[in-house]
């Protein structure tokens, strides 16, 4: 497993007050809070920023890390020192990120597994209450909202055995996945979370709907953008090209003077519903390369019969 | 084997909540969806509490919320000045998106 520097972390030097890593915390969980940041990997940055602050914070993990000794790189190899954390006393429990999964194996390793922020999760419950609500994100296809989809998905939940520990159960879920479901809807399983305990119901089941990232399409709500490479006399003159949609391909006609970065909309084809979203084409010109002699020719003959200042503007 | 299909609720803006129900759907208490609603966060349609009715995608917005409030320790005010801001940008940045040389 990799050493973690939970200084470099929360960005201070290692002899820095509790006050200084409180402030540069705080900073930071702002930027990188994934509720506020459009950082893709602001959700990891944000778990592992919890992690950090959560040893840090508290003097007592602080000074078990620091016996580690300063000499650990990020990323390095590590193994626990036999001896280490003999003497040092654990009593408060992790942060209560909400969501946040449990912490690096790294953390386990030196606090213990009951020290994460799922231990205890599920437990304070009284004797007739429902069960607790899950939640979870589901990747899909764009295709998926086009047509509607089931999915097997797979869910990993933490549970306490009958002595008490927390064991990881897998379970696999056929769901159905809507037609017209678009990025960050939820779909509810009643009855689909936690058992209840007494007469308490189950919890149920939330799913979040995240688009797996495509090679062309770019959800945005409900429509969706796709870049199309034209060519130079395409985009002059006009034509008509194929244009993929997640429908199957379509003729789209290509205005004459289309230029570079326009966008052509196909009204009612993004993500289905009343109304449906639309899909926005955006022209992307290309040049074809001058790689033979005979296609230097033809742009030298363009430079000769056409003339063309794209730059008058710049008053050069 | 083949495994039953589930079907769910698709929690977008035509299902509607009732606050005991959306209350359970976001795991707190009905005092603090009642905050919320007080703090302009929420606004369910209905007059009295017993009537409220939610639509389903505000629950991503209460669970925004909490999450807001409870990593970055601010309170409901805040809270709802940051919610305001983020759909705001939001907002701006779809726009410039589709404004940006549209040309029909």
């Amino acid at each position: 497993m990799d050493y973690k520097d939970y200084y470099k972390i929360v960005g201070v030097d290692r002899d820095a007050s509790q006050q200084e890593i409180k402030r540069a915390y705080k900073k930071l969980a702002r930027k990188y809070h994934p509720d506020v940041s459009k950082e893709v990997d602001a959700e990891a940055r944000f778990k592992a920023l919890g992690e950090a602050y959560s040893v840090l914070k508290d003097p007592e993990k602080r000074a078990a890390y620091d016996e580690l000794g300063a000499n650990w790189k990020a990323g390095q190899e590590f193994r626990p020192p036999p001896d280490w954390g003999r003497g040092f006393e654990f009593s408060g429990s992790g942060v209560h990120a909400e969501d946040a999964g449990a912490y690096s194996d790294f953390f386990e390793s030196l606090f213990g597994q009951g020290m994460g922020p799922q231990a205890g999760a599920g437990t304070r419950q009284g004797f007739n209450a429902r069960g607790e609500d899950h939640h979870a994100k589901v990747q899909v296809d764009l295709e998926d909202t086009y047509k509607g989809a089931s999915h097997g998905i797979s869910l990993r939940t933490p549970e306490l055995d009958n002595s008490g520990h927390v064991i990881t159960k897998n379970r696999t879920l056929n769901v159905k996945i809507p037609k017209g479901v678009r990025q960050g809807q939820k779909i509810r399983l009643s009855g689909q979370g936690s058992p209840g305990h007494g007469n308490g119901g189950a919890g149920d089941l939330y799913l979040e709907i995240e688009f797996r990232p495509h090679s062309f399409y770019r959800p945005d709500g409900k429509d969706v953008y796709v870049d199309l490479p034209l060519t130079p006399w395409e985009a002059a003159l006009g034509a008509t090209v194929k244009v993929p949609t997640p429908d199957g391909p379509v003729d789209m006609k290509i205005p004459a003077g289309t230029s570079n970065d326009q966008k052509l909309r196909l009204k009612g084809r993004g993500i289905p519903g009343s109304p449906a979203g639309d899909i926005y084409v955006v022209a992307k010109l290309t040049l074809p390369p001058a790689s033979s002699d005979a296609d230097k020719e033809f742009y030298k003959k363009m430079q000769q019969d056409l003339p063309y200042n794209p730059r008058g503007h710049l008053e050069v | 084997m083949t495994k039953k299909i589930l079907s769910g609720t698709l929690l977008d803006e035509q299902v509607h909540l009732s606050l005991t129900e959306f209350c359970q759907a976001c795991s707190s208490g009905t005092e603090w969806v009642i905050e919320l609603v007080e703090e302009g966060i929420l606004e369910p349609s209905g007059e009295e509490s017993s009537r409220w009715s939610f639509p389903g995608n505000s629950l991503s917005k209460a669970q925004r919320a909490r999450r807001l409030q409870h990593d970055l320790e601010i309170n409901l005010a805040g809270v709802a000045l940051a919610l305001e801001l983020l759909d705001e940008i939001e907002a701006l940045r779809s726009r410039l998106l589709r404004k940006e040389h549209l040309n029909e």
